[in-house]
């Protein structure tokens, strides 16, 4: 019986120990929780209005969101977040979260905004993990090489253009770096299609603020 | 506690008994993040706080915890505390917190955090296993530092760089670039840099250890003779 008791004492001593465990985290979570939202939302923010400068929409970006899913076009078989820019209720572009599935090390993901007139307002990749000091040229912070996309369309250049140099294109690759320049410019290419397909569909959805966002 | 056995304490943790440097504990987070200065310094900061707290709790309650329960209590109060210093960071330096965040988590995995909660806080009062969590983190922060600085300056050829996302704009004028035009040296910055590196200050270290001991060695012997 000695034993059933000591027993007991522990797992009560242990459960005690769990709720007081999770009692502390569960307080600290909700003094934070705004917090880390309105961060989460500033950071968004931020890079959007790196790509639609702050004048050339009136609707909150953050709220006017749907999300689409095609695997070939977009690169990833899960929900893609589509960000509308509006002003005067009149569409001005789309930001699309897609997805280099084929970087040198991993996804790539980037923000590619496409106007309504289906020309590039810019593209930024906002997740890798390419090779430091090669591939992360892709990087905004790291060198200019992103900037080559802007005013760029499916008809500037041709299809045959939209490839890097080495691969008869006209987009820069880097030296020792082939892959991660190749894998973004394809996937803005397919960005760009993508849109050319569902323009007026991306623009009219109602949106859908999406689950553990906002 | 006396003072003497406080500078021991310290002297432990900084040096002696360094948790990375001699008990070799900690090599994930150690490893992986040590690539700048300024994510050395943050995950260094998060890993000193966790000790402090964990080594003080684990104190506190030492008398109620069973020896046969202690190591599943340990791991709910580390737990606890990485996700609550998870929790805070995400809200105050979401910038840092999104470039270290997948290491936070990592800190429960740090063995110098288990390891001092057994082999010190558990058998000590509050005080001493304050300071010991204090000094081992500090320690454990001193070679990641290092190890940080020196990547990152062969690496990339600079010194405090995004210091901003820790300090706020004044961080942006610390950067330091000694040399202009130095292209980077790739090998720093993957990992195997970090394994170099730790092996060359885990040498320096020896070679500093192995100078003090003759010394002491002369001293003892020439001891005699003067007697």
């Amino acid at each position: 019986m000695a034993l059933v008791r000591h027993m007991t004492i522990s797992a009560v001593l242990l459960g005690l120990f769990a709720v007081i465990g999770t009692a502390m985290v569960a307080i600290i979570y909700g003094a934070t929780e705004e917090r880390i939202a309105a961060n989460e939302r500033a950071f968004l923010l931020k890079s959007l209005h790196i790509l639609i400068t702050p004048g050339q929409h009136d609707n909150d970006l953050f709220n006017d969101v749907i999300t689409v899913q095609d695997k070939e076009l977009l690169g990833t078989t899960k929900p893609v977040r589509v960000y509308r820019a509006r002003r005067d209720k009149q569409p001005v572009a789309a930001i699309i979260n897609a997805v280099a599935p084929d970087g040198y090390s991993g996804s790539i993901e980037l923000l590619v905004a496409i106007r309504y007139d289906a020309t590039l307002a810019g593209v930024r990749v906002v997740k890798h993990k390419e090779t430091p000091g090669l591939g992360d040229a892709i990087d905004a912070s790291k060198s200019d090489w992103v900037l080559s996309f802007n005013d760029r369309s499916l008809a500037n250049p041709d299809k045959k253009g939209w490839a890097v140099k080495r691969d008869g294109g006209i987009f820069d690759q880097f030296t020792g770096a082939t892959i991660s320049p190749r894998a973004v410019v394809n996937a803005v290419h397919r960005s760009l299609l993508y849109f050319n397909e569902h323009r007026d569909e991306l623009f009219d959805k109602p949106s859908m603020p999406i689950e553990g966002h906002a | 506690m006396t003072q003497q056995s406080y500078r021991h304490v310290i002297n432990e943790g900084l040096w002696n008994n360094n948790p990375a440097l001699v008990q070799i504990l900690g090599l994930c987070p150690l490893l992986a993040v040590s690539n700048t200065v300024i994510n050395s310094l943050g995950l260094g900061l998060a890993t000193t706080l966790t000790l402090v707290a964990s080594n003080a709790t684990v104190s506190l309650i030492r008398r109620w915890v069973r020896p046969d329960i202690r190591i599943p209590v340990f791991v709910l109060i580390i737990a606890s505390v990485v996700t609550v210093i998870e929790l805070a960071m995400n809200a105050w330096f979401h910038e840092l917190y999104l470039i270290l965040g997948i290491f936070i988590p990592l800190i429960v995995t740090n063995c110098t955090i288990i390891a001092r909660a057994e082999s010190f806080a558990s058998k000590n009062a509050l005080m001493p296993s304050i300071i010991d969590g204090l000094f081992m983190g500090i320690g454990f922060m001193a070679v990641l530092v290092v190890l940080g600085a020196m990547r990152e300056l062969i690496g990339f050829g600079t010194l405090l760089s995004h210091a901003d996302l820790m300090f706020g704009e004044i961080g942006k004028s610390l950067t330091l670039q000694p040399w202009e035009q130095y292209r980077g040296y790739l090998l720093a910055i993957l990992p195997p840099g970090a394994f170099m590196g730790l092996g060359f200050i885990i040498a320096i270290k020896n070679v500093i250890d192995n100078r003090r001991a003759r010394k002491l060695q002369k001293v003892v012997t020439a001891q005699p003779e003067l007697a």
